[in-house]
């Protein structure tokens, strides 16, 4: 899960790390009066209006601007809010106090799987994707890796300050940033946590001008107040029903939906439909113990993209019963009255007999294999476009 | 021989008063497998399958004298489980569970490390040594016993794999479902070792997807270290950047972890990758 920069730098500054006044404004007015009050609390011009958007890119893409006064911070936050950008709508600005910038730093934490601990990146070309600095200078980025059992050394942290050469004058500052980076990033359960960019500052500061964080879907469920920051808007409509159905759906560009039990035999599915030059709709995964009830609303939400024309059952039983899956297609085509989408269905597995028996007299095309299923299924689709 | 379990294994089901638990339960005894007790925290003393019911494993280990156990308790308590079962003195802990947060993983993975236990998981199938033991979710009739490892990060595209090897008269020598997320006890590199090892092995399948690097990490090793011919499959050749595809692990991040530079290590390897599941058996064939 991903949430607003924003919300990062709320999160962060509980932590103890510097980020810059500033408040979030959903109107240009709003935005004017936060920008009147940073004024008289002392921050001075210029302001930046920053657009709160989940996809990355958003500076190039017009969704920050520097403005001179309040006035200049209504008008920039008027032409920026409702700006699509990657197509996500801009719902919100954050209006902050500018920085003066000598130097950006990259400061990022994930969790490296083949190590099994987090890594801490640190480089002192920041500002720009860490993926372009790893492709074209990878000696510019220094990985620390921690343990968890002992977690972050202070040591370790002098040694990334010396690497990125933090100003003596930044050093406790810079040990504090990188402390509450690391709590933020373990007690928040991250799978990202990045600064960038972290900036020096012409007086030798250091601060926050940028931070992102995305959270490990498995662990939302146990912080209710970060599991309250999704941006339902950011998300698209069919793969947030897929979520709330508890789902595992992402829509694609085809005309073949694909209904399967597990996410390996899904992602094949999908592989084996264009192997034999169909294109797929979706990945959808019904998951282990799916019952008749989400098997009927995966039906309804296939259906629910226009483009597809033909729809792929591929069930292979082993925790999912073949009989349970039958029942599930049956009670959602007689759920849905002016059903005329051609459904393809493979079942094999546990209790595939029974579930043939009931789907025998109806209008579902039967195939004995994945191959032969993903072949109807093609030529039924192109037959239909 | 086999690896992992065999006849030999005395399994404890973590679990086992739950739905998942007592279904599997059942359909594993059925199967064959050695189960020789349960253990759930408050149920103490209880009967479940005819199986003595425990608190604690330690206890559960020291009544039953078991070396495995198969973890099917709920994500949120889930990596305790593993914990605990990894400190009861067993040899092999299962976690069939899915969604365990990553972070609780990490300590699990650790102090299996700090143990010398195996760790398979989570969100796996689990193992099976064809006609000697099943432990995990597979259904155990689409297998056979025979002299093919088999080796996945995914549970139901491996059965239709197995099938396909049971169909052309393949038997399998231990299947092993490595689990679909991003942090895991068992890597492919790791379940190799123990099939070049193994003398009842005679070649093995690699069924691999998108996300992180285990495949190419494999590759090396099978490049470097293995006599006995792989063949592979790699899934999620049309998924597309930056979105999760079910299994928390399966996740192009970064332009990452994609399915072709995973075919493209295997190739590199020597390693021949099947275009469909169903040219995977021939693949073997020609291999042997």
């Amino acid at each position: 899960m991903k949430i607003h920069e924003y919300q990062a730098k709320a999160i962060l500054r509980k932590y103890g790390v510097k980020t810059p006044a500033g408040e979030v404004a959903q109107t240009p007015e709003e935005a004017a009066a936060i920008s009147k009050r940073l004024l008289d609390e002392g921050a001075s011009l210029p302001h930046v209006v920053k657009s709160q958007v989940l996809v990355g890119g958003r500076g190039k893409a017009g969704g920050i601007k520097l403005a001179n006064s309040p006035d200049e911070v209504r008008e920039v936050a008027g032409r920026i809010l409702g700006m699509d950008i990657k197509g996500e709508i801009v719902g919100e600005v954050l209006i902050e106090q500018g920085i003066d910038i000598q130097r950006e730093i990259y400061l990022g934490i994930i969790l490296d799987r083949s190590r099994k601990k987090p890594v801490i990146m640190a480089s002192a070309a920041g500002g720009v994707e860490i993926e372009q600095v790893a492709a074209d200078t990878p000696e510019k980025i220094l990985f620390v890796a921690v343990e968890p059992w002992i977690g972050l050394a202070d040591f370790q942290i002098r040694e990334i300050a010396a690497f990125i050469e933090i100003p003596k004058s930044g050093a406790k500052d810079f040990a504090a940033i990188m402390r509450g980076l690391y709590k933020a990033f373990t007690e928040s359960d991250c799978s990202l946590a990045e600064i960038n960019p972290l900036v020096i500052t012409g007086d030798g500061a250091v601060i926050t001008a940028d931070a992102k964080m995305n959270f490990d879907d498995n662990a939302v469920g146990r912080h209710p107040a970060i599991a309250a920051l999704r941006d339902d808007a950011a998300e698209d409509p069919l793969e947030r029903k897929a979520r709330e159905l508890h789902l595992n759906y992402v829509k694609l560009d085809g005309q073949i939906g694909c209904i399967v039990n597990g996410a390996g035999l899904a992602m094949g599915t999908m592989d084996i439909v264009k192997h034999f030059g169909g294109e797929p709709a979706n990945f959808l995964d019904i998951g282990g113990g799916a019952k008749a009830e989400q098997v009927a609303e995966a039906l309804k939400l296939i259906v629910a993209d226009p483009k597809v024309n033909t729809i792929f059952f591929n069930i292979f039983g082993g925790i999912v019963r073949c009989d349970l899956v039958a029942e599930g297609i049956l009670s959602a085509i007689k759920s849905l009255p002016d059903w005329n989408t051609p459904i393809v269905i493979r079942l094999s597995g546990t209790n595939e007999e029974a579930a043939r028996e009931m789907l025998k007299g109806t209008d579902l095309i039967s195939a004995a294999t994945m191959s032969e299923g993903a072949r109807k299924a093609v030529e039924i689709s192109k037959r239909a476009a | 021989m086999a690896i992992l379990v065999d006849r030999n294994t005395r399994l404890i089901i973590q679990g086992i008063t739950g739905n998942e638990g007592r279904f599997h339960g059942s359909q594993m005894i059925e199967y064959g497998t050695n189960v020789v007790g349960g253990c759930v925290p408050g149920k103490g003393g209880m009967t479940e399958l005819d199986r003595p019911v425990f608190d604690t494993m330690k206890q559960a280990v020291e009544a039953t004298q078991a070396n495995a156990s198969i973890v099917y308790v709920p994500a949120s308590f889930a990596a305790d489980a593993a914990l605990e079962a990894i400190d009861s003195g067993v040899d092999l802990v299962v976690v069939i569970t899915e969604g365990i947060p990553t972070l609780d993983m990490v300590k699990v993975y650790w102090a299996a490390r700090q143990k010398g236990v195996r760790l398979l998981g989570p969100n796996c199938p689990g193992v099976i040594s064809p006609g000697k033991a099943k432990v995990g979710i597979m259904p155990g009739h689409i297998h056979k016993e025979g002299r093919i490892g088999v080796i996945s990060r995914s549970g139901t595209l491996t059965y239709e794999i197995v099938k396909e090897l049971t169909t052309h008269g393949m038997g399998q020598s231990t299947c092993i479902g490595i689990g679909g997320d991003p942090v895991i006890g068992t890597s492919f590199t790791d379940a190799l070792e123990l099939f070049e090892a193994d003398n009842e092995t005679d070649a093995v399948v690699l069924i691999g997807e998108i996300g992180g690097t285990d495949e190419e990490t494999a590759a090396q090793f099978v490049k470097d270290k293995m006599s006995k011919p792989v063949v592979g499959f790699i899934a999620g050749l049309t998924a597309p950047p930056g979105k999760r595809m079910g299994h928390a692990g399966a996740i192009i991040s970064g332009g990452k972890g994609t399915a072709k530079e995973k075919i493209a290590a295997l190739n590199a390897a020597g390693i021949p990758v099947a275009e469909r599941p169903d040219q995977i058996a021939d693949l073997v064939r020609d291999a042997i």
